[in-house]
């Protein structure tokens, strides 16, 4: 067991975990962040993206002792207040989301996205998002999201 | 109580056709979704499964005793130990009444039918610890030979269940001029072959994954008086009703709840071991368990989908009028007949003929036993299949002939002025336009430039080349009319039910026996009910996917919910409204005839009284004042069985560029123009679309489930089962014309797999178009750049060929051990690596 | 999903790494950005008994101008690798190759200094790594020593570091003046190159000068098209001028047949990528 102290969504945590734990499991079965999700074994998909130290990381791909200090925002501490994150709310407005299991992944990444390029192209959301796989939106009004949330005008 | 208010200036705005955003929004933006994976009980125990790496294997010993001694292990379990207790999965589908079926056991004890199949069980404390010692589990295998390709099974020169005898399943059929609904299609083909046109080709239907993105996850919880199975399935209520059927519980002790569930597009329509192994364990240990699956267990194991050989014979006259149509199918299930199992490629039998007026018709499917994972409905079930032959088919009698695709399909489509019209496959089309869908289409994707490009294109000899694809597809859905299920030998009935419950404060709780998976129940029928109920949308709760709240419904699939189970809920509405007149009446101090019913108010016809259903639920609440001897509740239930399916259609083009140097294809526009009938909410229906489509490209471009020699599936991961992503796809143009379908009161039609449906064919003869000029006659799904290379380059026999059985190495699993990658050297990491 | 259990040291110097691996010997394995080895644990297809973290060691993590050289240390993220403006300009193939790596969450965690030593060829690295001629600083026991690129990969997953060595930086020659490109073809955006292309090309009055030449995927390491580089010198810039050499491109190379193709059709694309790699890194197309 290592000892680890790091700050999830605004709160500080601390606990002895196995090294082999993986920081998706830790916020999951230790802290009950279980917006984030596991989708896959081979950090294809995407679905447990959360922030680390301000950047999006596959969550799965990272050991819960290399987060060790660290500060993570997952899909729980996105909102403020109450106040959804813009990009929350033109999920919400372009319906870029149907199950809903992609989501969590797909929002932190699209902030993230938006944080380096905050007005890209087309091309660039879809290439921004392609460490995400969505199955039910064919991924047409999640890239409308995301351009929502830049506050571009898009059509249909 | 008794209210008198004003009339009403301006009518209130309809719910139904609104683009509502979805109520099912806010918990999964938030990140305050249910899944099953999240529920933890004190005490629970977690399962890891021992799965067999061999397609076919006789279990000669299994020593769990490393495993047993393991730390914090429970229990140790094997087919041996579960024996009986562990039940049996069902064929809810024996397609003839002499269906070769082999008992599907959860955990087999003597014998393994494909790689993956569950061997033993690890009970312990915590999903690591189960997963350590499974690794500990010692397993002796005989290895047997293997029936892998489908028409070699077919031919039963390798037994997948020595025991049957053969691998031959079934052999279903269908004959118009048996049923009386059509000519001889034989007589048609050989006056064709004297002066007419006979089109003979053989199309494949890849093996697919449904890869929904929740895997798959069970928690059972045997205390207390019910035992309570969590599980991320479409269909709550059919598992429970198979666990009763199997287990010797009886129906009420179980409860089945589906809390949020992450996409199912068929992959979830399943009992499945695992869920059975959960119980059987639980039941055992009287405690709490959990299984969830790993994404390589779920792609091995979860149910496949596809996987057909299709066999057409088109008969023609001369000037294109088609006379006859004869489908020979091969459909590979697996190692057993899963639940819907042989019923899937049956589905298609309707659909092969399609929009076109055929007079006659042949259909016949064997399905077929192998050693790999067992097959059952994907997105479409059938359908997706069937349209993709004869819309291939049509496109090949076009070229043929030597017109437009779309000219021949329109000289033999049923024309608008034709509804009802009975098909020859015995169906009755109740509504349509085929024509106006496809003018609209047409001008939509500007059709005649992209035809004058392509030309251009094809003279400059262009190393870019463009390709136009069409398919104007029709589908049965609303999965529903007992007794035509029943005509099939379906297993079940096909109804659906509903409750609307009045709350004592003016809310509406609706109770469904639909089990939404991403599909948005809870807005689209919150619509449904504000419209008919006349109260406001958010007022609206929809509960569903609980046994012990839905207590009945036969669940989510075969784009059923709204054309069903939405029509369900109309008729309770409607009771809700019939009971509450009386009371309105008696408040009123009115005759009940007098009382009109209109946007959520009862009305004295010609005076301004007037009492809200709220006000009346409240009268019914407090029942201090209802009318002698009512029952003091509005509460009803309706259960719906349709007569008749309905019949969704629309024209797909897709234009696509292919880069002849590399065989790599690019898609440039796609247009489709639905006809789904009435819509209740275009945002979710555009939705619908967009994911269908996409899913439906990426069996034309992407997807396939890859087995090797030895029946080890390759495309075990994410990294070589090819779902798409948003780099890899583009923004659709999506139209609708809308004919009401006349056999629901709304005059929906479903819309969940019309998109799938669609788009494969328009894809693939896109692909084709672009390259027919180098004599390519036929590629192989899904269209790889290496195949659409190799068909330029020598018209077609490498297009064909089967996708190489290999994997990359990178860290795949199914490159682990036994070699199957064709790399020259070994593939495991070596020294100290970063 | 879960891995083997393993201790975990996290050393926060070189040495104390090297006191690691000289302590535990095949046992350990080293974490670095972990981008490949997690899902190699998670898998199980790696048992490690001891894992060591070398992300603590902030010394490995420097990138440094220095002059005629700029060296990446072995930690340095890809992230921070597209962040810096010196290779950016100087090193354009490393970039735009970095830019194709993975997706944007594995590049924020990923190394370029853990991608060449884990060794898929099939990774987008190794092939920039050697058209750029690379020199490799190795730190072990004995102290420190550089090896070639072209010496660095020794075969499928191994290169020329020991097991008690550690890779610490990676030292690229400036390519001022040089025009790069890299081709990667995949069938779907997420999925490992096919195959790739990488190319440095100098250019003089519309006359190749000079051409360096990388593959991804066209053998059990990434390769130097050779014949390729050597017929290109002399040849004008133009598509025509180009194709006989772009055409040796597959020689000397053993592909591999997988589902996204077989070696032949691979040995197709690395002649056409060439091409097209050559002529856009020569600013021809």
């Amino acid at each position: 067991m290592t000892r680890i102290e790091l700050k999830v969504d605004g709160a500080t945590v601390s606990d002895d975990v196995e090294p082999r734990m993986l920081l998706v499991q830790y916020l999951r079965e230790k802290l009950g962040k279980t917006g984030t999700v596991i989708g896959c074994d081979t950090s294809n998909c995407g679905a447990c993206t959360v922030h680390l130290d301000g950047r999006s990381v596959k969550s799965c791909n990272v050991l819960a002792v290399q987060a060790d200090g660290a500060e993570v925002t997952t899909i729980e501490g996105l909102a403020t207040d109450g106040e959804l994150h813009p990009v929350q709310a033109a999920f919400h407005e372009c319906h870029a989301l149907q199950c809903g299991f992609c989501t969590p992944g797909m929002i932190m990444q699209s902030v993230d996205l938006l944080k380096d390029n905050p007005n890209p192209s087309e091309a660039e959301i879809r290439v921004g998002i392609e460490g995400n796989l969505c199955r039910c939106t064919g991924y047409h009004n999640i890239v409308k999201a995301v351009q929502t949330a830049a506050g571009q005008k898009t059509e249909a | 109580m008794t209210a008198t208010q004003d009339a009403p200036t301006t009518e209130p705005r309809l719910e139904i056709g609104r683009d509502r955003r979805r109520k099912e929004d806010q918990r999964l933006i938030t990140g305050r979704t249910k899944w099953t994976d999240n529920i933890q009980i004190n005490g629970m125990l977690h399962l890891a499964m021992v799965r067999s790496p061999f397609a076919h294997a006789k279990i000669t010993n299994i020593d769990v005793s490393e495993a047993k001694a393991s730390r914090n292990v429970v229990d140790v379990l094997t087919g041996a130990d579960l024996a009986e207790t562990q039940g049996v999965l069902i064929n809810a589908w024996p397609i003839t009444p002499d269906q070769v079926t082999p008992t599907h056991l959860p955990v087999p004890a003597d014998r393994v039918s494909f790689a993956g199949e569950i061997v033993a069980v690890v009970v312990a404390r915590s999903q690591a610890e189960a997963r350590d010692a499974a690794e500990l589990v010692d397993v002796d295998y005989e290895e047997l030979p293997a029936a892998l390709d489908l028409k070699e099974a077919a031919a039963d020169t390798v037994l997948a269940h020595p025991d049957l005898g053969t691998n031959k399943s079934a052999l279903w059929k269908f004959d118009s001029a048996e049923a009386g609904t059509g000519g001889d299609v034989e007589e048609a083909i050989s006056k064709a072959r004297e002066g007419g046109v006979v089109i003979e080709r053989e199309f494949r239907q890849q093996r697919l994954i449904p890869a929904f993105m929740e895997p798959r996850s069970t928690v059972v919880d045997p205390t207390g008086e019910q035992l309570t199975m969590w599980s991320a399935t479409q269909i709550p209520h059919i598992l429970r009703f198979a666990l009763a059927a199997t287990t010797g519980m009886p129906e009420s002790k179980i409860r089945v709840i589906a809390p949020d569930v992450g996409g199912g597009f068929g992959g979830k329509l399943q009992t499945t071991p695992e869920e059975w192994i959960t119980v059987a364990v639980a039941r055992r240990t009287g405690k709490p368990v959990k299984f969830t699956e790993t994404r390589s267990e779920s792609l091995m194991s979860a149910h496949h989908g596809r996987d057909q050989w299709q066999k057409l014979t088109l008969a023609a006259e001369k000037d294109g009028t088609v006379t006859g149509l004869k489908v020979e199918l091969l459909a590979d299930l697996g190692s057993y007949v899963s639940l819907v199992g042989g019923g899937v490629p049956v589905l298609g039998a309707f659909m092969f003929n399609a929009i076109y007026k055929f007079p006659a018709y042949h259909f016949a499917c064997q399905t077929v036993l192998t050693n790999k994972t067992w097959t059952d409905a994907y997105r479409g079930a059938g359908r997706p299949e069937a349209t993709f032959g004869i819309e291939r088919i049509m496109d090949e009698l076009a070229l043929e002939l030597g017109v437009d695709p779309l000219e021949v399909r329109e000289k033999n489509w049923i024309k608008a002025e034709e509804f009802p019209f009975t098909t020859v496959a015995g169906l009755e089309y109740d509504s349509g336009n085929y024509e106006a869908a496809t003018a609209k289409a047409k001008e939509m994707f500007g059709y005649d430039e992209l035809r004058a490009e392509q030309k251009q294109r094809r003279e400059s000899g262009d190393k870019v080349q463009l390709g136009i694809g069409v398919s104007t597809f029709t589908e049965m859905c609303g999965l529903a009319p007992s007794r035509v299920l029943g005509s099939l030998d379906y297993g079940a009935g096909g109804w659906e039910h509903a409750s609307v419950r009045m709350l004592a404060t003016g809310k509406v709780e609706i109770v469904t026996g639909a089990s939404a998976h991403g599909q948005g129940h809870e807005t689209a029928f919150s619509q449904i009910v504000a419209d008919r109920l006349g109260v406001p949308f958010e007022d609206v709760e929809v509960l569903h996917g609980d046994t012990q709240v839905a207590a009945k419904g036969l669940d989510t699939y075969g784009s059923r919910s709204l054309v069903v189970g939405g029509e369900a809920l109309v008729k309770a509405t409607d009771k809700v409204v019939e009971k509450a007149k009386p009371v309105a009446a008696h408040l009123l101090e009115a005759n009940v005839e007098d009382i009109e019913f209109k946007a959520g108010s009862f009305g004295v016809r010609g005076t301004d009284a007037a009492v809200s259903i709220q006000d009346v639920a409240g009268a019914v609440f407090v029942a201090h004042n209802l009318p002698d001897g009512m029952e003091p509740s509005l509460d009803s239930d309706a259960t719906y069985d349709p007569i008749n399916f309905n019949y969704p259609h629309g024209t797909h083009l897709c234009a696509m560029e292919v880069d002849t140097e590399t065989g790599q294809v690019k898609m440039r526009k796609y247009t489709c123009v639905d006809d789904i009938g009435n819509v209740i909410n275009p945002l979710i229906v555009e939705g619908q679309v967009h994911g269908g489509l996409v899913q439906g490209i990426a069996q034309a471009l992407w997807e396939e489930a890859v087995y090797d020699d030895s029946g080890t599936l390759v495309s075990a991961s994410f990294v070589d089962y090819l779902v798409p992503t948003a780099a890899d796809t583009i923004n659709y143009d999506v139209g609708h014309n809308t004919t009401p379908s006349l056999t629901n009161t709304l005059g929906t039609k479903g819309v969940g797999e019309a998109g799938t449906i669609a788009s494969t064919p328009a894809v693939v003869n896109s692909v084709l178009d672009a390259i027919r000029q180098f004599g390519v006659k036929d590629i192989q799904m899904p269209c790889t750049p290496e195949r659409v290379w190799k068909a330029i380059q020598d018209g077609t026999a490498g297009a064909t060929e089967d996708t190489v059985g290999a994997a990359a190495a990178h860290f795949d699993p199914a490159t682990d051990g036994e070699g199957q990658s064709q790399r020259h050297d070994g593939n495991s990491s070596e020294g100290a690596g970063q | 999903m879960i891995p083997t259990q393993f201790a975990y040291v996290a050393p926060t110097s070189v040495e104390e790494a090297l006191a690691a691996l000289a302590e535990h010997g095949d046992e350990a394995k080293i974490l670095a950005g972990g981008q490949s080895l997690l899902p190699v644990l998670r898998m199980r297809l790696n048992a490690p008994e001891v894992v060591i973290d070398i992300g603590k060691i902030d010394s490995l993590r420097e990138i440094r101008d220095e002059g005629d050289t700029i060296s990446i240390g072995a930690m340095a993220t890809y992230a921070q690798i597209l962040g810096d403006a010196g290779i950016r300009d100087s090193l354009s193939l490393l970039h735009k190759a970095i830019t194709e790596v993975a997706d944007p969450q594995i590049r924020h965690r990923g190394t370029l200094g853990g991608a060449l030593v884990h060794a898929d060829p099939a990774g987008d690295c190794g092939a920039p790594t050697l058209a750029l001629e690379a020199d490799l600083v190795i730190q072990g026991p004995g102290g420190e020593r550089t090896v070639a690129a072209t010496e660095f990969f020794e075969d499928l997953f191994t290169t020329a570091v020991g097991e008690d060595e550690i890779l610490t930086a990676i030292r690229f020659r400036k390519h001022d003046g040089w025009g790069s490109h890299y081709e990667k073809f995949v069938r779907v955006a997420h999925q490992w190159p096919i195959v790739s292309v990488a190319a440095s090309v100098k250019v003089e009055g519309g006359t190749i000068s000079e051409a360096r030449l990388g593959l991804v995927n066209m053998g059990s390491t990434a390769l130097r098209a050779t014949a390729t580089e050597q017929a290109l010198v002399g040849q004008p810039a133009t598509e025509d001028g180009v194709r006989a050499a772009c055409d040796l491109a597959a020689e000397g190379t053993n592909p591999p047949s997988d589902l996204n193709g077989d070696a032949a059709y691979r040995s197709h694309l690395a002649t056409v990528l060439t091409r097209r790699a050559v002529l856009k890194a020569a600013g021809s197309s």
